[in-house]
């Protein structure tokens, strides 16, 4: 499994894929993309790149803390919802927005993305936790 | 440092303790469940204040102990962090003026109760009595629950003061019985009343800090807190008096029975806490203003003494590696100091002047002289339970501070200056009331109020003048000296008896009992959860087409299909063809690498239908759904061994009927969903609203993260708890490999 190509492929991939992660994650809110299909793609990230060079490998990159991620994501997820509650709604993960503005560009933010990036945390920790495994079984 | 917390909380309380004795309420009430009637509220009356000050007094001076005491365990956070945890707990349940409120910080106490305990979770012993304890007080928890929801149906709300102002709604109902039933076996198991207290002993495993703050000065207390809580509402009850008397006396003869021939010093303790708990049920249960008044000095008195008693044995234990009373002897020697506190502590455990046990045990000879009924007999089992706790106490500071002079392997020494600063102040505050009780009469008498209103504190008096009660006092300390005496044939009778007539092993019992629910549960899973994983999936499916097909009436499903295959453009045909061919080649593939790749067939032309069917968000992920699922199918079919034995004929052709029922069932569905309805849809609430509440214009995924977030929280959660789950299981296959 381990060729050349398939090395420097996922070596350049990675990058890729996790930038485009974050743009699939940003976007979802008003085109198709969002937390769940960014959390794959973000974990498949690693999963290649674990594939091409193995798993011993990929478990020493810097990111590669999936149990910390999961927690996190879940963390994020759940704080999402007490901001709502802080800023007096009357249930949990009630959305609230705002939108930064720097010059022409402008960043619409809200605890609903938040949420969704805890989705994205938890679904990537878990994908990379489970199929290193998975792969460090194989060998 | 960490006693600082609670110390200034200490003084916070102590400075309203004027604004509580004018009467004033302090009340704190944030909406929580409010549809249902539940508040997250407090209230600091007279009672809460008595037991908050209790609470964080005490563990102030613990957790100076503790910073000492725990230097030698390992990870000590998480000690200090289950004891904050509990501390919290304990504040919360005595100031809840909400019963659900109360209810929650119930269960905290319980599951800190269960870390603390179960602290040293490297010993077999700690692990088992941490379970039982758990176990029981978890039970009685939620005994405690239905109880107190039943208590509440009458007022459509579940506040504390609703039943206390007003309690006939409660007292005429039907559920009064079961109610009140379940409400005491709560409170009976907490506070380790027979037949529940064997938990209490077993606790004793828990480091020494926690004996002396948990397990004799507080959580054991929030049973009694309970019932005096609820004693105005059910004082005129036969059943709360009577239920209350008569497990109270059994309790307090029994703990001071057990008590007698024990030889561990932690267990000693533990013995006489049951006792003095049963006195305390006993007192409340008698409802004068006598008991009541001597339940809440006794209440102080035991906690003083008490945690004082368990700091000194973790001490003694902690410097000469011991607490068998065996091993232990001649320390006065080594340990002046730690003795004269302990000493004190032990006058004020058997009612000796000038400590304010006298005064505790005076109030509590006067309160069983004038019980309203069985007077004798509850005062005969009082005065031999008090002298039993004569002859401990005599036992107790002779075996350890006198006696035989033992080999000690490292010279025995006076404990560090912070393990005695927690032992002296309660001492000094117990000998200084003893001389002074009217300095708190203020505090017990706004108490008083809350438990028995109507009625006023009987004044505190260390010296009554020449009575039957000082006699009776005296006859006890007496009898305790005289069985002292005779105390190597009193310890023979009373381990013989013991061991031949009395031996309840109810906790031996307790574990057999959770052994036999086990292997029936152990049971019961290997029917259901057979480990075939085919069976399973066939389970599934069958289930989910018959329920399918049982909604059908409802829904008005009809059997009529308009199928128009023109105007369906190229792409979809070609998806639908792939998707038949994957299919079939599924069926046919002589291997199962084939098969699976067939399978990802199948997938990629279901994503090409989402995709013509601008269904993007379910194509993207379905695409890398089935890409997984095909890279790590292959990943585990590598393993496998070859297609060597196909299924046989009978099993394929159920296995056919099963999927082609699905199938149809399935596909009459979808057919249906396409057909006008009369049902309102869920579809248009989210396209009205998702742009103008959510701000997105992506309904699928405004769904996911905004209106429907709570479930998405817990699908990921899901998510984490698979992952850990399928980790583990693969661990512990590497690990019996590595070990084979």
């Amino acid at each position: 499994m381990k060729t050349e190509i398939l090395k420097i492929a996922a070596a350049h991939l990675k990058p890729f894929l996790l930038i485009l992660s974050l743009v699939v994650l940003y976007r979802g809110h008003n085109e198709p993309g969002g937390g769940f299909i960014a959390g794959l793609l973000a974990g498949m990230a690693y999963v290649i790149y674990a594939g091409a060079f193995g798993v011993s490998k990929a478990k020493q990159l810097r990111l590669a803390k999936p149990m910390f991620f999961m927690g996190f994501g879940i963390g994020i997820a759940l704080f999402s919802g007490m901001i709502g509650l802080m800023n007096g709604a009357d249930s949990i993960f009630t959305g609230v927005w705002t939108t930064l503005t720097f010059g022409d560009f402008s960043l619409k933010l809200g605890t609903p993305l938040l949420f969704d990036l805890g989705v994205y945390l938890t679904v990537a920790g878990m994908l990379v936790k489970v199929i290193f495994t998975v792969m460090e079984e194989d060998v | 440092m960490l006693g600082i917390v609670p110390a200034s909380l200490f003084f916070v309380f102590l400075s309203k303790i004027p604004a509580v004795g004018r009467g004033d309420a302090f009340k704190e009430v944030y909406p929580w469940l409010s549809d249902l009637g539940i508040g997250f509220s407090f209230n600091l009356d007279g009672l809460s204040m008595f037991f908050a000050l209790l609470v964080t007094g005490v563990g102030a001076l613990i957790m100076i102990y503790a910073g000492y005491y725990m230097r030698s365990y390992q990870k000590t956070n998480r000690f200090f962090g289950y004891l904050v945890f509990f501390m919290a707990g304990m504040l919360g349940l005595v100031t809840a003026s909400d019963w659900i409120t109360l209810f929650m910080f119930w269960e905290f106490t319980s599951i800190s109760s269960f870390m603390l305990i179960g602290f040293k979770h490297e010993k077999t012993a700690a692990r088992e009595a941490a379970l039982q304890a758990l176990l029981i007080t978890g039970g009685g928890g939620l005994a405690l629950l239905a109880g107190l929801i039943m208590m509440s149906l009458p007022y459509h709300s579940f506040s504390i003061e609703a039943v206390i102002n007003d309690p006939q709604p409660f007292l005429q109902s039907s559920l009064f019985v079961p109610a009140t039933i379940l409400i005491l076996i709560g409170a009976f198991t907490k506070s380790a009343i027979f037949p529940f207290h064997f938990w209490l002993p077993g606790a004793m495993q828990a480091p020494s800090p926690v004996s002396a703050f948990l397990h004799s000065a507080t959580m054991v207390k929030a049973g009694i807190y309970l019932l005096a809580r609820l004693h105005p509402v059910m004082e005129s009850q036969e059943l709360w008096i009577y239920t209350l008397s008569v497990f109270g006396v059994v309790t307090m003869f029994v703990g001071a029975w057990f008590a007698l021939a024990q030889q561990d010093l932690k267990k000693i303790l533990a013995y006489t806490t049951v006792s003095a708990l049963g006195t305390m049920v006993l007192l409340i249960g008698t409802s004068t203003a006598y008991s009541v008044t001597a339940a809440l000095v006794f209440l102080l008195v035991h906690a003083f003494y008490k945690a004082t008693l368990f700091m000194m044995a973790g001490n003694i234990e902690k410097i000469t590696g011991t607490r068998d009373m065996n091993q232990l002897g001649q320390l006065n020697r080594f340990m002046p100091v730690a003795t004269v506190i302990s000493l004190l502590a032990l006058l004020s455990m058997s009612g000796i002047p000038p400590m304010i046990g006298f005064i505790g045990k005076e109030l509590m000879y006067e309160a069983k002289l004038n019980a309203p009924a069985a007077g004798n007999f509850i005062l005969l089992t009082g005065f031999l339970a008090n002298a039993f706790t004569v002859f401990v106490s005599l036992r107790f500071a002779y075996g350890v501070f006198w006696g035989k002079k033992q080999d000690f392997k490292k010279q025995p020494h006076e404990p560090d200056v912070s393990l005695l600063v927690g032992p002296a102040v309660l001492v000094f505050i117990s000998l200084l009331l003893g001389i002074f009780p009217n300095q708190i009469a203020g505090l017990l008498g706004s108490a008083f109020q809350s438990v028995l209103p109507g009625e006023t504190l009987i004044k505190l008096k260390l010296w009554h003048g020449f009575n039957e009660i000082l006699l009776l006092s005296f006859l006890t300390v007496l009898l305790g000296v005289v069985m002292f005496v005779y105390r190597k044939a009193i310890i023979r009778i009373v381990c013989y008896l013991n061991s031949n007539y009395f031996n309840l092993k109810l906790s031996q019992r307790f574990f057999t009992g959770i052994d036999v629910f086990l292997n029936l549960t152990k049971k019961k899973t290997a029917v259901v959860q057979h480990g075939y994983h085919r069976f399973y999936l066939m389970t599934i499916f069958i289930a989910a087409a018959l329920l399918l097909i049982l909604t059908m009436p409802a829904v008005d499903f009809q059997f009529d299909f308009d199928l128009k295959f023109d105007g369906l453009s190229f792409f979809v045909m070609l998806a639908a063809i792939m998707i038949i061919a994957g299919s079939i080649a599924v069926i046919v593939a002589q291997s199962r690498l084939v098969a699976l790749i067939a399978t990802g067939f199948v997938g990629i032309g279901i994503t090409i239908v989402f995709v013509l069917y601008s269904g993007v968000d379910l194509a993207i992920t379905m695409v890398m759904v089935e890409t997984l699922t095909v890279v790590l199918g292959a990943m585990v079919v590598y393993h496998l061994p070859k297609y060597l034995n196909y299924s046989g004929v009978g099993s394929r052709i159920r296995d056919g009927i099963v999927a082609v029922f699905f199938g149809f069932v399935m596909g009459f569905l979808a057919l249906q969903t396409s057909k006008p309805t009369t049902l309102t849809k869920i579809s248009d609430y989210f396209v009205e609203n998702s742009y103008t509440k959510a701000f997105g214009e992506n309904i699928v995924n405004v769904i996911l993260v905004d209106f429907r977030a709570l479930d998405t929280l817990g699908e990921i959660v899901v998510l984490a708890l698979a992952a850990i789950g399928i980790v583990s299981l693969l661990k512990l296959n590497a690990q019996k490999k590595s070990s084979r």
